[in-house]
């Protein structure tokens, strides 16, 4: 279980994550949805231990984040940011295989490739593995970092906007890709998702932010509501129920303001 | 209906694409190098011999002991430093890592007199000089390298500034020894490679050589590192713990090669960037001992041509500044294009 108790970062005087608690149980796929600047990546950055909390503690299967070491901690939980930028280059191959390291320590054994190979294929990079990835379009980078944090093989996986790039075909299979990590693979996935029709499909619990906050927690047909998404969004949008569940027509609509965004605008910006 | 055209050529993915690296290229280019190294050695050891026999090749030997030392630790120390910044343009030197060493010895002849400190075991000395650069280096992290990771000409502009400084401060703290005195004390900076102290090239030997079996059994480690401080992070690499302690191995790496030569602005850049280009990987098990390799052949080299074309007029340091300093100089220029 992922436990986020307290947890708040600061920068200077804006409160960007505010005391956020938030039970992750074992198993499972869960979104997390909101704005831009809600505090989505940087939360998942804290979990991650990619960023130091200001307040709060975190703990995934009752190791703290910021105590365990390293390497322990990489082969429980595997992170993916939303940017990812390498200062050297290398092969799609090549960066797979790094997501083996905390595994291997660098020599990699038949286990190990076995992973890579996989990742590999489910991400359909096979074609492209030797090539390099500076020499990729952004999509194609994109899955590469993806496969990396698969070939990772941890129980618990942050992958922030992994769809961000991906084409319609590429973002459909990486979903299916997620949901069998959490039915085959008894894995733990925590995703940021901007389509909250895509969250409602493919995930078990949808986590909604605004300004820092947990403002609605529940399954998909509790939170792609019209009211909970009025207030996510500060977006009236209208839902429809269909056989495959709710679906959010947020698109060709006039934008309204529900609850005065507009003074919280100018307040952000302060 | 809409009519699907279903005969388009798909593009060849892999046409002209440039594939990964190859192992078989690097060790090749390795081998080759090495081979470089040997054979300059070779050349220097016993070019125009005259006179005793004996007493020659031994001053040669030692000779050619402290530019290979000194190569080889400039070379690792840049690409070291290389992978714990992000970039490969800044270098221990260009952030002023040997002028601080100078000013250590600077200010320390002052507050104990030249001789008190010239008398005192070189062995000794030099390791206190180490330890005091390793917290240069440590300080460095917290204040700048950490914070401005992304940010080059920051940093380069932060490295600039404290070159100077320590620059200044030597020069200031000089003019208050003995001019008598701060003569015999230039002397030790400013060494040449034909007057390298043996007891100094004892113990730097045996420093760099720990220092490079440590190094060596974490290559991997640095691999993970060169990809950036989140991506090392998420894969479990401790970074705050790991730079450290890179940074620590490159202050020693460094305080080795100024004691025995001083300052050599260029040396590390060009040879770590020579080093990428030719075996064309990051990874440390390759270009780590490219760049010493490197570093050596280009030190012997310059020596060499120094005593045989130009007869002791000038010095290696100066040769490699000129040649390195333009390279970087192209270096800026290629990066600001990019
Ligand atoms: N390094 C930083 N310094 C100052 N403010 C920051 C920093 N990083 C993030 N913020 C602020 O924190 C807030 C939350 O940012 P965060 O990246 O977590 O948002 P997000 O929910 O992931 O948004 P998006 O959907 O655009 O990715 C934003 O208002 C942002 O401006
Ligand atoms: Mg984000």
């Amino acid at each position: 279980m992922i436990d986020i108790d307290g947890i708040t970062k600061r920068y200077g005087k804006a409160t960007v994550v505010d005391r956020v608690n938030l039970q992750i149980p074992r198993g499972g796929v869960v979104s997390l949805i909101g704005a831009n600047g809600a505090g989505k990546s940087t939360l998942l950055s804290m979990v991650g231990r990619l960023l130091e909390p200001c307040d709060g503690r975190i703990t995934v299967d009752g190791h703290d984040v910021q105590a365990t070491p390293g390497p322990e901690l990489a082969r429980r939980l595997s992170v993916l940011r939303q940017e990812n930028h390498l200062p050297v280059r290398l092969a799609v191959g090549e960066l797979v295989a790094f997501g083996r390291f905390p595994h291997s320590g660098g020599r990699l054994s038949t286990r190990d490739h076995d992973h890579i190979d996989r990742a590999i294929a489910h991400l359909d990079l096979g074609p492209m593995a030797h090539r390099r990835l500076d020499q990729l379009s952004g999509g194609q980078r994109q899955r590469a970092f993806i496969a990396m944090v698969l070939a990772q093989d941890t129980d618990y996986v942050l992958l922030d906007e992994p769809l961000n790039t991906l084409d319609m075909r590429h973002a459909a299979q990486t979903m299916d890709t997620i949901r069998r990590m959490a039915d085959d693979l008894d894995k733990t996935v925590v995703v940021v998702l901007h389509d909250v029709n895509v969250a409602a499909h493919h995930s078990d619990r949808i986590v909604a932010m605004k300004h820092g906050r947990v403002v609605a927690d529940g399954s998909p047909s509790e939170v792609v509501d019209r009211d909970v998404l009025r207030h996510v969004f500060d977006l009236d949008v209208p839902v429809s129920h269909t056989d495959a569940g709710p679906v959010a027509m947020h698109f060709g609509r006039a934008c309204t303001s529900g609850d005065a965004p507009l003074a919280s605008r100018t307040g952000e910006f302060r | 209906m809409l009519q699907l055209r279903d005969d388009l050529d798909r593009p060849v993915a892999d046409r002209d694409a440039d594939h990964g690296f190859s192992p078989r290229h690097a060790a090749l280019v390795l081998a080759v190098l090495a081979a470089l190294a040997v054979a300059a050695i070779a050349v220097f050891m016993t070019y125009d011999l005259r006179g005793s026999l004996a007493f020659a090749l031994e001053l040669r030997a030692k000779k050619v002991a402290g530019m290979a030392l000194v190569g080889t630790a400039l070379g690792v120390a840049t690409v070291l430093f290389h992978t714990v910044s992000g970039n490969r343009i800044l270098t221990p030197s260009l952030m002023g890592f040997d002028n601080l060493y100078l000013l250590i010895q600077t200010g320390a002849a002052f507050t104990f007199g030249t001789f008190a400190f010239l008398s005192v075991d070189v062995r000794l000395r030099f390791g206190l000089e180490v330890v005091v650069m390793m917290g240069f280096a440590l300080a460095l992290h917290r204040l700048f390298l950490g914070r401005a990771r992304d940010d080059v000409v920051a940093l380069l502009l932060v490295g600039v500034v404290l070159g100077g400084m320590f620059a200044s401060l030597t020069d200031l703290v000089a003019r208050l020894i003995d001019p008598n005195e701060y003569v015999t004390l230039q002397d030790q900076f400013f060494a040449s490679f034909a007057t390298v102290d043996e007891e100094l090239l004892g113990v730097s030997a045996l420093a760099v050589g720990a220092v490079l079996v440590y190094v060596w059994r974490r290559t991997a480690r640095l691999d993970v590192l060169a990809l950036g401080r989140d991506t090392a992070v998420g894969l479990g690499v401790d970074h705050t713990r790991t730079v450290d302690r890179v940074l620590m191995v490159v202050a020693l790496l460094v305080s080795v090669a100024t004691a025995l030569v001083g300052p050599i602005t260029f040396l590390g850049l060009l040879v770590s960037n020579l080093a990428y280009r030719l075996v064309g990987t990051f990874r440390h098990r390759w270009t780590l001992p490219s760049a010493a390799l490197a570093g050596v052949v280009a030190l012997i080299g310059a020596q060499f041509a120094i005593e045989e074309y130009f007869a002791f007029e000038t010095r290696a340091s100066i040769v490699i500044s000129f040649i390195g300093g333009t390279y970087f100089i192209i270096l800026l220029l290629r990066e600001a294009r990019t």
